[in-house]
Parts: C-alpha cells; structure tokens; sequence
C-alpha cells in the first residue's frame, strides 16, 4: 500500500435559520471542497441544524496570535463612549 | 511573554473557570494529558459502533431498526466531533487511528464485552449510555474549549440514547416471558461493566487528581460512580428488572444507595487486552480502515486533479 | 406464492416499498465498516431516508390491499418468494465501488421513479414520491460525486469501479420491465411507464461515467424475476437474518 493518505481539515460554518449569520460549529477531513460540503451535511445537519453551509480549509484562516492578544484588544477597552451606556441622560427623555 | 507569567495566566483562567483555547499556551502535561482522554474518548465511540451495530441486520421491528441505525450513526458522529477536538492540540486524527491500532491508545472497556441477545442493545442503551452520561455532563464544562464544545453537542445528541434504551428494555421486561428472561440476562451481564465504565477507583486512578486541577474533570470516578446508581437504581424497580448485585439498597443515612464492589481484576483484565472481544474490536476496525485506504487514495487523488482548493458555499 | 396483494397498484407500491427496504438494509451492513466516519454518517443517511420510505409505502400497500397488515407483517413475515424487490438492491455490498455503482444505477432509476409518481392519480402516493424526490436527489448526488472520485482517481480505483459496473450492469434491465402490474397502474395514471424511464436513466448515467472515464459496459445477459419473487441466491441469507429475531417470538411487541 502507498503511504498513507491525511486528508485536509475544513473547518464547517452553518446558517442555522434565515436572518442569522453562519456559525462555526467543527470541522472534518475530506479530500476536496465538494467532498467537505457534502461530508458537512451529512455530519453537522442531520437535526435540521442549518439551511446553509460554508467549508473552509482550516489551512486558510489566518488567525490572530495570543501573543497578539494585548495590542490587539486591550485598546479597546478604555474607549467606554463607544457605548450608549456611557451617557447621562435625563430619566423622562423616553426612545433615546 | 516569560514562561512563568504564561503559566500563571494558564492557571489564572484554569481557576477563574474561563475556557483555554487551542492557541493559548498550555503545560505540555496538560495537552498530553487531554489528547489523551479525548483520543480515549474519540474510540470509545467509534469502537463502541460495534456492539450495537451487530443488531442493525436483526432488528425486530422497523422502528427499533431506524432507532438503532440512527443511533450507531450518532456514535460515528460523536467520534468525529472528538477527533476534531483532539486536533485541535496539533495532533492528526491519522496519528490516533494509528495509536489505536498499535494499541498505544484506549478505548472504553465497556466495548469488550459481546452483544448476544437483542436484550443487549437496550441494555447497553440505558445502562453503559447512562454511565456515559453521568460523565460526560460534567465535561461539558470543562476547561478546554474545542472539548467542552464537543461535549455540549454530544450531550445534546445523546439525550435520547439513554432514553431509546429504556423504552426498549421496558417493552422486553413488560412482554413475554422469554423477552423478560432475555432482558435480565442482558442487564445481568451489563450492570457491572457499566459501573467500571466510569473508570477505577479512586484509589487507584492515576490520572484523577491532576486532570480534577486543571478542569479536566470535574468529579472523581467513585463520585460519578455513585451518582450513576443513584440515578438507574430506582428506574431499574420500574423495569421490573433485578441488578445483579446484592448489596444494592437505599441508604437512608447517607441519602444514596449502597452497593457493592466491582470486580476490579477483571477491569484490569480488559483493560490490559484480555475481554471477550478485545482482539476481535480492534481486528474489525483495522480492516475496515485498511480496506478503506484505496477510496481515500482515489479521493486525494481526484481533488489533485480537480480541485482549486477554496472556500465553497451551498 | 406470490404476494397477497390483488389490487395492482398495491403490488406496485410493494415493489418499490421492498426496492427500499432492502438497499436500506445493505446500506445498513456499512455501519462501522465505512471507509471513513463521515462517510459512514453518509451512508446511514441514505440508508435511513429508504427506510423512511419503505415505511410509507408499506403503510400504503395495506391501505391498498385492505389486508391490514402492518409494516412489520410485511417485512418481517413474507417468504423469500413473496418480496418483489428487483435484482439490483439485494445484490451484496461487496467493496466500496459495488456499492457506489449499485447506488449510482438504482438512484438514477428511482429518481426518475419518483418524479414520475409525483403526478400519480393516487394523491398518496404522489405524496411519497414528493417527499422521496428530494431524498434520493441527494442520494444520486452522492453516489455520483464518487463515481467521479473512483473512475478518475487511481488506476486501482478506476479498475475497481469499472468491475463494479460490470458486475452490476446486467441487473439494469430489470428495471424496466413491464408486466400486467404496470400495464395497469400505467393505464390508470397511478405510475409512469416503467420504459418511459429508460431514456432518462440512461442519459443520466451516461452523462456520469463518461465525466468518471468510465465506460458503459455492454452485457448480453439480462437476469430478472425479482418482481415475481424469483430472487438471488444471497437474498435468502439477507432474509434470514433479518427476520429470525421477529419470527423467533410469534407475536411479541418490541
């Protein structure tokens, strides 16, 4: 037998009903992009969890890195008047 | 960052009860340790296809068939959830088929034992899925992220095994003689394995005490293992049906049931290779995945051909 | 001998309830034996979408045939000479592409089957068939996808494929057979003309194989007499199995 064959993983987003955006819910091995979308079917739907599916090869997300984590979010944090929260507003003023 | 501040942060969200995550940084003991229980995991299911699935072809009616075939197909499921999980720690679910066939890896002992009644499919169903449960409840809150994941869906997923179990158990227990005769051999042969599913004592438990510090688990195997015949032990007076242990009775003191000792060598027995259906388990997967591999050569092969691997969408 | 049924189309909803019910139960035989677990979840889908089928049209034959039987009595009580599924689906699984050319056949022929009965005069029937159009959509996609995969992937695989429809082609010509139970149900609108379908079917396999470099085998044998009960030999053995269980415990409830 030759050696051994791995396929790719893909990563598996699913749109669970209309009005929502697709949601990662796993990932499985398949040789190629038809093969994954079917397999994806078959594996994440069986419940009527989905109306849609996207694969993804895991290979091509780029993720951010941990070491990345404070420079990349902690700006964030201080920036409270981003949120609506953030105002004072007299207690009668209604719908703002 | 400095090594020792990585592991105070790991031990920080370990403690505050946050998730890790796959590319945050983990003690090697700690991904050694959950590629290891979730790999363990993972064959459980997929090995555990095998005892049920012996029935699929003998099924005595239509609608137990359906359960039946449904369920199995839940278990191959389940394993995929699991083995992606496992990857997840940068290791192949190639590597793990592998490490089970060279018998590095383990699965459930449970799964040893024959199936040689149809009794055995609602036995299995309501006791080893039980005991099943019972501990993977817990690891739904577990502090690794992709397993605890894992668990919720199979969790999810499983609620009506233990429950299809049950109800088939009880048509058997409530039907003919020969089928009430035929349910009692079934749980008298599975009501002790069931129990040492949840794992040794707690006494002899290697991996316990450290997997209960980093989350992994979240209660001892003695623990679950009372939890479990607290939980079967009433729905068995229901069924009609006697558990083969005869220190089994409610203790009104401690508010739990009593009972008695597993047989403990014969868990190492299994464990260590030598259950009915050790050799046979693993001979049956390893052809399968053997006589497999030209259909995974061809896939690959095509998608060389054919495929401009991207981003599909249906 | 044959079956119980009188009224034709009753006989003609049983033979496609047994097409179903036994290509289910050969799809079942994969269970833990697939040559990955994603496509061991696939094939229990199919396997479990022509037992659903199965179920429904079993239902409607003894509604038809007003013998009150059960889905039960029909699968697990009838001899090996009373099912009236055709060749094709008992035929054993064999490896990977049997099956995947087995499915690939009889998919395209139930396809068609199926549209055509989702005009029939008898509303429940069309009913089934509407339902069913969309199982078995799937199922042909599936089985086609790897044919294309087998016939254009390795030369072993390719050699394996094109055996398996070797081995398998002869069974086709079954499948559009006519007899008395077609001229009747034909005649009163309940079911398409079974050689209606043959065109349909063979441009669509075609189509298939020749995307897969595959060839279209040619065959001067034609065996058939599944739809009188005259089956293979291996089916006997799929019947023992299957029914021993239920008739071990005459009258039991599961």
């Amino acid at each position: 037998m030759s050696e051994q064959v791995r396929e790719p993983l893909w990563e598996v987003f699913i749109r669970s009903r209309r009005g929502l955006s697709h949601n990662h819910v796993g990932s499985l091995h398949a040789a190629d992009a038809q093969m994954a979308l079917r397999n994806a079917r078959d594996v994440f739907t069986r419940r009527m969890e989905g109306i849609s599916i996207w694969v993804v090869p895991s290979a091509s997300i780029t993720a951010s890195s941990p070491d990345e984590r404070d420079p990349f979010f902690e700006p964030a944090a201080d920036k409270a008047y981003r949120h609506p929260t953030f105002y004072d507003i007299p207690k009668e003023v209604k719908q703002l | 960052m400095d090594p020792v501040d990585l592991e105070v942060e790991f031990n920080g969200l370990v403690e505050a009860d946050q998730r890790i995550e796959p590319r945050d940084w983990m003690p090697d003991g700690y991904r050694r340790n959950l590629i290891r229980q979730i790999a363990q995991h993972a064959h459980s299911e997929i090995i555990g296809m095998q005892p049920e699935g012996n029935w699929i072809t003998r099924a005595p009616s239509l609608r137990r068939k359906a359960i039946l075939m449904a369920k199995v197909q839940d278990e191959a499921g389940h394993g995929l959830y699991l083995y992606c999980a496992a990857e997840t720690l940068g290791v192949d679910r190639a590597e793990l088929i592998d490490q089970l066939h060279a018998g590095r890896q383990k699965y459930s002992s449970v799964f040893n034992y024959p199936t040689l009644t149809w009794a055995d499919v609602g036995a299995i169903g309501w006791l080893v899925d039980g005991a099943a449960i019972t501990n993977q409840i817990p690891l739904c809150r577990c502090s690794y992220g992709p397993y605890a994941r894992a668990m919720v869906r199979v969790c999810k997923e499983e609620s009506f095994h233990q429950r299809q179990g049950f109800e088939s158990l009880y048509a058997l227990s409530h039907g003919t003689p020969e089928q009430h005769a035929m349910a009692q051999d079934a749980v008298d042969r599975w009501w002790w394995p069931s129990l040492m599913l949840l794992g040794p004592s707690d006494a002899e438990s290697t991996h316990t005490s450290q997997s209960m510090a980093w989350r992994i688990k979240r209660f001892t195997n003695d623990e679950l293992r009372q939890r479990f015949v607290d939980m079967v032990a009433p729905q068995a007076d229901v069924l009609e049906l006697t558990p083969p242990d005869p220190e089994l009775r409610w203790n009104e003191a401690r508010g739990h049931y009593d009972f008695g000792e597993c047989d403990w060598d014969e868990l190492r027995r299994v464990v260590g290779g030598d259950g009915p259906c050790n050799r046979q388990r693993l001979a049956h997967h390893v052809s399968a995945h053997e006589e497999g591999a030209w259909v995974r050569e061809a896939a690959a092969a095509y998608a060389a051909k054919h495929s401009a691997v991207g981003v599909v969408a249906a | 001998m044959t079956a119980v049924a009188v009224d034709p189309a009753a006989v003609y909803t049983l033979r496609h309830a047994d097409d179903c019910l036994v290509l289910s139960h050969r799809l079942a035989q994969w269970s833990s034996r697939a040559p990955s677990l994603e496509e061991d979840v696939a094939l229990t889908n199919i396997a479990l979408d022509l037992l659903g089928q199965a179920r429904a049209l079993y239902t409607r034959t003894s509604e038809l045939d007003r013998t009150g039987r059960s889905e039960d009595d029909h699968v697990f009580q009838r001899d090996e000479r009373d099912f009236v599924n055709c060749l094709l689906v008992e035929q054993e699984n064999g490896d990977f592409a049997v099956t995947v050319a087995r499915q690939l056949l009889f998919s395209t022929y139930q396809l068609e089957t199926w549209r055509a009965l989702g005009g029939s005069t008898d509303r429940q029937v069309a009913a089934i068939a509407a339902k069913a159009v969309k199982e078995v959509t799937y199922h042909l996609d599936h089985a086609t996808q790897w044919t294309l995969r087998l016939g254009d992937g390795t030369a072993e695989s390719h050699e394996r494929m094109r055996a398996a429809l070797e081995r398998l082609w002869p069974y086709t010509a079954e499948l559009f057979e006519t007899d008395a139970v077609t001229d009747d149900v034909v005649a009163r609108g309940v079911a398409g003309d079974p050689q209606r379908l043959r065109a349909a079917w063979d441009s669509s396999v075609d189509q298939v194989l020749r995307e897969a470099t595959l060839e279209r085998p040619s065959t001067s044998w034609t065996p058939t007499g599944g739809r009188r009960g005259l089956h293979t030999e291996c089916f006997g053995y799929m019947l023992a199995e299957m029914q021993h269980l239920h008739r071990a415990h005459p009258g039991a409830r599961w």
